[in-house]
């Protein structure tokens, strides 16, 4: 028994079919409980009242825009190396996820900086390397859109999710040599959780933990729409070559 | 090999290539600026390095599509892949292409071009050691965002956006080490960056271009 | 039950507001797409099952991947 037997598109069917009715529940009670938490009964904080309120959807989201692409990135290289086609799916169905976890991040981050910092944007390594990330996440998806062959479009984007992850990091390395001063509004954030005292800390750890929960489910249910889609797409070719 | 790069440099130069093209956009993206910011000498000259790295940048991206595009319509990427020259150094070929027909232009005509933005004199030298240090960045990476898109039809979106992120890092390095160096201060450590990813690109995305194509010949 | 949330209401409720939104969308985007999916492909099956009975076996091949 080892986990490459997920890879047989049938058997990972049968396993997530029974999986995701528990997933939807444990999803619905850490999320829902942790927003609850951090909306109505965290404490304010000193510097920033009440505002405080945003990082448990700020942060959780951050956490898996990022962990999303990692998660591409894992995806694709097992694709690239073992051929699985489940694993590149898994990757395809992720993105749109990713995508909106990053919109959702640098809206709360624009909404909370314009009373905070006075202004909706300020080009910071942190928020310019979400946008860059959101760029990466609409390509990607544009790359799989545009090209018809499963297959083919299945190497492109791997190959792009490989290439584009150096290029991230590289760019998130980029924009720390930018003047000092632009990003000096960042210290302000609340984005590293040990920073946090244990009242915020524990609403906080609960979204998180929702938040993963609910990624997993959403690539589960869309990458077994991704299989189907996959063998309807197959069952069409052949119907037309008969 | 070189029989390919000449070939590759007649192409572009011939009319309808992509070598007047990316000089002309070029041109006249940065001629555009005073009009839209005003005229002002001291404000032009401080956002000049930025303007001149993204006017070259966008200028790259715009004949990038013209890489592969007509070898893949006219069978001739077919005959090249079946042909006993590697993939990797068609594509590096290509490449080296793009830029002696846009990279190098750009580099040299962007002095004359600074002339008109009121580049502070202590920068051209920055701008022709940050140009040549980055613009063969553009081409490889171009080229293998090309290499990407080669199958699919009116990509130029498409590659643009591809590409666009790709290039952030070249343009971050290449324009900071641009502005430290014209207002006189140490900017090593963004050249080198530059110079490094460049260094990298080169060495690395030909390889990973060469695979993309192979794999949209299948 | 509302707590109190000062000045910063319309800051807290706006992004509490489009959160939950695009989580919604994208939850019913999913949705959305897993449905159409799944109707065409059980769609197709019938259709095969009625039409390619006699000729050749059933499923054999690259397609037979999953059943649903």
């Amino acid at each position: 028994m080892s986990i490459w037997e997920y890879a047989n598109p049938k058997k990972f069917m049968e396993t997530t079919a029974r999986l995701m009715p528990w997933l939807v529940a444990l999803t619905a009670v850490t999320l829902i409980p942790g927003l609850v938490w951090g909306y109505f009964f965290s404490p304010e904080a000193e510097n920033f009242g009440t505002s405080v309120k945003i990082i448990y959807l700020h942060v959780p989201s951050a956490f898996i825009a990022i962990n999303a692409w990692i998660m591409m990135l894992v995806a694709s290289l097992i694709w690239l190396v073992r051929r699985h086609h489940v694993s590149v799916l898994a990757a395809k169905a992720a993105a749109p996820i990713g995508l909106t976890m990053t919109l959702i991040a640098l809206i709360t981050g624009a909404i909370w900086g314009q009373p905070m910092w006075g202004t909706w944007w300020a080009w910071d390594p942190r928020l310019t390397s979400f946008l860059v990330l959101f760029i990466f996440y609409l390509g990607y998806m544009a790359l799989w859109e545009a090209i018809e062959n499963p297959d083919t479009a299945a190497d492109l984007t791997s190959i792009l999710c490989i290439v584009g992850s150096v290029f991230a990091l590289l760019s998130r390395y980029a924009t720390l040599f930018w003047p000092q001063g632009l990003h000096q509004d960042a210290s302000l954030s609340l984005d590293k959780a040990e920073h946090v005292a244990d009242v915020y800390h524990r609403p906080l750890v609960l979204s998180i933990i929702g938040f993963v929960l609910l990624f997993i489910t959403l690539v589960l249910y869309r990458t077994r729409t991704e299989v189907r889609a996959r063998r309807l797409k197959a069952l069409q070719a052949r119907e037309r070559m008969a | 090999m070189i029989a390919l790069l000449v070939r590759d440099i007649r192409l572009a130069m011939r009319a309808g290539g992509g070598f007047g093209l990316g000089l002309a956009f070029f041109l006249i993206a940065v001629v555009l600026v005073p009009f839209g910011v005003g005229p002002e000498g001291g404000l032009l000259g401080t956002i000049a390095p930025g303007i001149l790295w993204i006017a070259a940048l966008l200028a790259c991206l715009l004949s990038l599509d013209r890489i592969f595009t007509l070898d893949y319509e006219d069978g001739s990427l077919d005959l090249l892949a079946t042909s006993p020259l590697p993939m990797e150094g068609v594509v590096a070929m290509k490449a080296l292409a793009h830029w002696l027909t846009t990279g190098l232009p750009l580099t040299i005509a962007a002095p004359v071009l600074g002339l008109l933005l009121n580049l502070p004199e202590s920068a051209y030298y920055w701008l022709v050691v940050t140009f040549l240090l980055g613009t063969p960045a553009l081409s490889f990476i171009g080229t293998f965002g090309a290499a990407l898109t080669v199958g699919v039809k009116r990509g130029g979106l498409l590659l643009s956006l591809l590409v666009l992120p790709l290039y952030i890092p070249s343009l971050t390095f290449g324009a900071e080490a641009l502005r430290r160096g014209a207002e006189g201060m140490a900017n090593t450590v963004p050249l080198l960056m530059l110079a490094g990813i460049t260094l990298g690109t080169i060495a690395l995305l030909p390889f990973v271009a060469a695979q993309a194509i192979r794999i949209n010949l299948r | 039950m509302m707590p109190d949330l000062g000045k910063y209401e319309t800051v807290i409720l706006s992004s509490y507001g489009a959160s939950l939104l695009l989580i919604a969308l994208l939850i019913l985007a999913s949705w959305i797409r897993a449905r159409r999916v799944q109707r065409e492909l059980s769609r197709m099956e019938e259709h095969r099952r009625h039409a390619k009975r006699p000729s050749g076996p059933p499923d054999a091949g690259a397609g037979a991947k999953e059943d649903s």
